[in-house]
């Protein structure tokens, strides 16, 4: 159970943003292609960057709370996801947040209207 | 380079980005800093968790030892850099025609 702890704090991130997706109609998810095409630059980036740290040891992984997974340059599995959740995460956030005001601003009217007596 | 450097740079690197490569300019909107807040929180939490834990343990060599909620203080920098960077790209992709933006019109 305790090599699942990253996994299922990744698992978790997903948890309280995938709900945005029907919540909002964000449709993040539902653009797989431009999602996937978004998430590349930021991946390399941060993968050749966590590559380089783990390679000068500024930061090691506890093999007792990962799966035994290891990619090319010791480079654990969750590391991956992560920058592959994360970043969904974020963008189903922003979107989520881009919806609730535009979809918002046109329903103002309505608890107002009822505060007004005429 | 220092984990400290490292971070410093990506932060710039995601300025730029979206000022001057990209040019989506969300640095400057409400939405973006809005999606930061909640996205900040957040990450004080799982990052807490990830470091509270010693999933991921940190060289002390490379770090200024400053922390908040467990995590160095460079993680921030980090998740801001990650969250810019990865926004400012789907900004960019997704307000392209034909990527299906326009065809979404606020159904709710």
């Amino acid at each position: 159970m305790r090599h699942w702890t990253y996994l299922i704090v990744l698992l978790a991130c997903l948890c309280a943003t995938v709900p945005l997706e029907l919540l909002f109609q964000v449709r993040v998810l539902r653009r797989p292609r431009v999602l996937i095409a978004a998430l590349l630059p930021e991946l390399v980036l941060f993968l050749g960057w966590d590559l380089y740290a783990i390679h000068d040891r500024q930061w090691t992984y506890d093999p007792r709370r990962i799966v035994d997974v290891a990619l090319p340059g010791a480079l654990p599995l969750e590391e991956v996801l992560f920058f592959v959740v994360i970043p969904v995460c974020a963008i189903l956030t922003f979107e989520a947040v881009k919806r609730c005001r535009t979809s918002r601003m046109p329903a103002l009217p309505r608890p107002a209207r009822r505060r007004e007596p005429a | 380079m220092s984990y400290t450097v490292l971070a410093a740079t990506a932060v710039i690197a995601a300025v730029a980005a979206d000022r001057w490569v990209l040019r989506t300019r969300l640095l400057s909107s409400r939405d973006f800093w809005t999606s930061y807040a909640i996205l900040l929180l957040f990450q004080l939490i799982t990052n807490g968790v990830l470091t509270g834990l010693h999933i991921v343990r940190y060289n002390a060599a490379s770090i200024l030892g400053l922390r908040l909620a467990y995590a160095p203080v460079e993680d921030l920098a980090f998740g801001f850099a990650l969250i810019t960077i990865t926004l400012c790209c789907w900004a960019r992709l997704s307000a392209k025609p034909g990527a299906g933006n326009a065809a979404a019109p606020g159904e709710s």
